[in-house]
């Protein structure tokens, strides 16, 4: 269990010249002890490379790594004792279950008994207790990546543990009974925990804390209800919640706000108002959980003209076109109640936009 | 710990120039045997030519039989290898993952067939393509030689294919991939030592193999390898002709195994599914 | 979810080309083989049925059982040396960058000679007169004489063969290390596994299936060998290096007609046969301890 400082960039080009030849923007992060964390985003956005480099796969090319203070970064992977579950289950075939597990054990020399005894607390905990004497490769994927799991629980002292996106290859039905095993694990035996996913689901339900990264580039952190109420960067909005965030053009006039030549002034703090008024244009989000549907005089509203409605179970999924300050209309996603049962494509109906959920961003970045 | 692994990887660095040395030697041998006269191939020994020539490389290369032996060589090696690899692709997928009845069998029975020295396919194959009208052709080449580079390939590949574990299949399938696009897309880049294993051992197999290629050719089809056995002429053995011949017959190999070096040296790329 | 293949009757539909292009080549000319055997061809238009008088002969015959024993001998040899040094060859070969590509084309080039020239080359080479390492071995005070010694000729026969096939365990051995995903290096180095435990337990099971295919061919081909043998020595001094092919040649050619020849043949491929099975079975079950594949391997 350790508290993970980082301060680093990577590229791996030798003479990196611009943001793009960096596989890692500097980033400068700290990982509580004990702590739960998501690195979350697209293919490519470099948390898998963010993950080899705390673990030690992979070494900065520029910054420092500390655990507890230490500084790790020339450090190999050994050294920082740290343990990784990889996208897909990686076990030593020739070796049974509890081999498996007693493998780091021995490696540093552990006495037999002490061995024993770890593999015997580590397998209950993991519910393999019963397949100790069997030979891991027969099992299946969700029980291998267990074992995977489990070679670094059996160790002691081991600083943080990393999963790098480890519920690839399982089954959808076994998918969330490994997390919530890990849930479990966390909650036990307080160790910290990095995640890799692209699968905000994933990364939501199991972090206490989620990195939220784009093109080598942390773009916010902060907890499940952060991520969705403020979203620091348009991206974050957009990649989070299912459907994301809208966005709407908007321009400052006259000390309101207006899109497609209608007004609205909602209430805005002083400095708020202010940026968005020294800003070109500018972009209102907001969340299809938070759009409502309002009278036809409500001068707060937005027209908007209906394109589908789909009954999706839980609530209605209002599809409908906004011109707004952009050329084309814009797609905007509502969920409601059923008040939209009734809709029909074409229809014209008044969107309640502005509330306190709403976010304003300028140049992709938050304002207010 | 570290000082024992750097003199583990020291020794293996002696080790491998020590064989590279032990392997390029002999060819050496050739390359130098190829600039001799043949008095002085088996009169003296002499590390580089004394009488430095290169009229066995003329030789080759004014006679119109020799060129065109590089040719058809070519061809039915090429006709043989894209064969074989096309159809042993989708049996070694099959034995990979399926069972059927008679599965293990029929693998086994395949590597059989590399079991009984050609000699003794000589006379069938003479009669057969004679009846059939594929003596002397490249295709006939190419198809008596897939008897034993098809087993092989199925042997290959299954067994790398073996190695990339069925989630991948599976997950493939659950994200929407055609069977197709997945085998081309995804299992293959994963697979791509063996194919290039594969591709290379077919290529030289039948590159070299001379009793059916001789026997089953006469002028149009006829291949280097047979051409290269006429060098034992009235004055004795044509010494310098042959290493000569021999220097040029690697070329071709060494240019396939410098194409497919990146399937056999990159490997397992685990890429995000 | 199991781990036990799944049974598909269709997928016989992918086999089926393989099993047209190997039963055309293979099937006809064996019938062709089968026949002859069974008859005594005193001319083409006369021929008694004989049954398995030559059958009888062939495994009667004494010369015959020393060419198999010499030819066991050396194709034990051969696996001997080979397979390690294949295996050692693989992991001392860098594994990417220009270097890869040129070990790779150096190693690769002894495969690609033709089989008569390489008995050539090496007939001069082994010369204490007029090549390279018989002046050199003369020359360090040995008594080297391919031609009059047996052992000389068996090993250098030895050499020969493990200088020109060497390679090609090495490359199988070589893509199959490849094929193992960097993630198995990575997790060992973070179980903090000795380099010897990475090569115990996550390189060598992972060749097992690469190993048998070069064990396999190596005996097969070995155990056939003809070109280079015949080239180098004409299979003497005497019949010391006479290995059961040319055996077969010698008694096809010199004594024996179709039909002796023919039964020859088969024992031939009967003996081979029935190696490769035991050692495919025996490999089998030595190794089931198996890597990721192995259970989805078709056993025998």
């Amino acid at each position: 269990m350790a508290r993970i400082d980082l301060d680093l960039s990577h590229s791996y080009r030798p003479d990196p010249q611009s943001d793009e030849d960096y596989a890692l923007l500097p980033l400068k992060f700290t990982f509580e002890d004990g702590g739960a964390y998501a690195l979350l985003g697209p293919s490519g956005c470099g948390k898998t490379t963010l993950l080899n480099c705390i673990s030690g796969l992979l070494r900065p090319s520029h910054g420092t790594i500390a655990f507890d203070g230490r500084d790790v970064t020339a450090a190999t992977p050994q050294a920082r004792n740290i343990a990784q579950v990889f996208q897909f289950p990686v076990i030593y075939d020739t070796m049974t279950v509890g081999e498996n597990l007693a493998f780091p054990l021995r490696n540093r020399g552990v006495a037999p008994a002490q061995v024993r005894q770890r593999v015997g607390r580590v397998a209950e905990m993991l519910d393999l207790s019963a397949s100790l004497d069997r030979r891991a490769s027969g099992l299946a994927a969700d029980a291998k990546q267990k074992i995977s799991l489990g070679r670094g629980l059996v160790r002691q002292d081991v600083s943080a543990i990393l999963f790098d996106e480890p519920l690839t290859v399982i089954d959808p039905h076994l998918k969330w009974q490994l997390r919530r095993k890990l849930k479990e694990i966390h909650h036990e035996f307080r160790l910290t925990l990095i995640y890799v996913t692209h699968d905000q689901t994933e990364a939501l339900t199991f972090a206490e804390q989620v990195l939220v990264m784009s093109r080598g580039k942390a773009v916010q952190v902060g907890s499940a209800d952060a991520l969705f109420e403020r979203p620091a960067h348009t991206f974050v909005g957009n990649f989070i919640g299912s459907p994301g965030m809208n966005f709407l053009d908007a321009q400052w006039r006259d000390g309101a706000i207006e899109i497609a030549g209608r007004r609205y002034m909602p209430e805005l703090a002083a400095p708020a108002a202010v940026a968005l008024g020294a800003a070109g244009g500018f972009k209102v989000g907001v969340r299809p959980e938070y759009l409502r549907l309002a009278a036809g005089n409500d001068p707060q509203a937005l027209p908007a003209r209906v394109e589908r409605a789909q009954d999706i179970g839980t609530y209605w999924l209002v599809t409908a076109t906004v011109q707004d300050a952009g050329g084309a209309p814009a797609l905007v996603r509502a969920r409601l109640g059923n008040e939209a049962a009734g809709l029909a494509p074409g229809q014209t109906v008044w969107l309640s936009v502005f509330n306190r959920h709403t976010c304003y961003y300028v140049n992709e970045e938050l304002v207010a | 710990m570290r000082d024992a692994q750097r003199r583990a990887a020291y020794g293996r660095a002696i080790f491998l120039v020590a064989y590279l040395v032990f392997a390029v030697l002999p060819i050496y041998w050739m390359l130098n045997m190829s600039f001799k006269s043949n008095e002085e191939i088996v009169s003296t020994l002499s590390l580089w030519p004394n009488d430095f020539t290169l009229d066995h490389y003329k030789t080759i290369f004014t006679d119109a039989s020799w060129y065109s032996g590089y040719v058809n060589s070519m061809i039915y090696v090429a006709m043989n290898t894209v064969i074989s690899i096309t159809v042993a692709l989708p049996a070694a997928y099959a034995f990979s993952r399926y069972r059927f009845i008679g599965d293990k069998h029929v693998f086994f029975w395949l590597l059989t067939n590399r079991m009984t020295p050609p000699a003794v396919f000589l006379l069938p194959f003479f009669q057969l393509y004679t009846t059939i009208g594929l003596m002397d052709t490249h295709l006939g080449v190419a198809l008596a030689h897939l008897v034993f580079n098809v087993p092989l390939a199925v042997w290959i590949l299954e067994g790398f294919m073996s190695g990339v574990p069925r989630e991948i299949d599976e997950t493939a399938y659950v994200d929407g991939y055609s069977f197709p696009r997945f085998f081309l897309t995804i299992f293959l880049p994963l697979i791509k030592a063996g194919v290039g294993v594969a591709a290379f051992f077919c290529f030289m197999f039948s590159w070299v193999e001379l009793l059916l290629a001789r026997t089953l050719t006469s002028v149009n089809a006829k291949p280097i390898v047979a051409t290269m056995t006429r060098t034992v002429s009235a004055s004795g053995m044509d010494w310098g002709v042959l290493a000569a011949a021999g220097v040029l017959t690697i070329v071709p190999g060494g240019i396939v195994i410098w194409f497919v070096r990146h399937y056999i040296a990159k490997g397992f790329a685990m890429g995000r599914v | 979810m199991s781990t036990l293949k799944p049974v598909n009757q269709k997928a016989w539909l992918l086999v089926i080309p393989v099993v047209l292009c190997v039963a055309f080549s293979a099937i006809l000319p064996l019938m062709t083989i089968v026949n002859y055997s069974v008859q005594d061809i005193i001319s083409p238009e006369r021929r008694v049925f004989v049954g398995t008088e030559w059958f009888r002969t062939v495994l009667r015959d004494g010369e015959l059982h020393d060419a198999l024993l010499r030819q066991l001998g050396f194709s034990l040899a051969v696996l001997a040396v080979e397979i390690p040094l294949g295996i050692l060859l693989a992991l001392s070969m860098p594994a990417k960058g220009w270097k890869a590509s040129a070990v790779l084309v150096v190693i690769a080039l002894s495969l690609l000679i033709p089989w008569n020239v390489v008995g050539t080359i090496w007939q001069i080479f082994g010369r204490t007169d007029i090549g390279l390492l018989g002046a050199a071995l003369a020359g360090l005070g040995f008594d080297y004489n391919y031609t009059g010694s047996a052992v000389d000729a068996w090993v250098t026969v030895l050499v020969m063969d493990v200088w020109h096939w060497t390679p090609l365990v090495a490359l199988l051995c070589y893509a199959g290390l490849r094929a193992i995903p960097d993630a198995y290096y990575q997790a060992a180095q973070i179980d903090g596994a000795s380099r010897l435990a990475v090569f115990r337990y996550i390189q060598l099971p992972k060749l097992r299936g690469v190993l048998m295919i070069a064990v396999l061919l190596r005996f097969m081909d070995s155990f056939m060998i003809y070109t280079e043998p015949f080239v180098l020595t004409g299979g003497g001094p005497g019949n010391a290096t006479t290995f059961l092919s040319q055996y077969l040649t010698q008694k096809a050619v010199g004594q024996f007609d179709l039909g002796p020849a023919a039964a020859f043949s088969i024992v031939y491929f009967l003996i081979i046969l029935l190696m490769c099975f035991v050692l495919y079975n025996w490999m089998q079950r030595a190794g089931t301890a198996g890597s990721a594949g192995s259970e989805d391997m078709p056993h025998a």
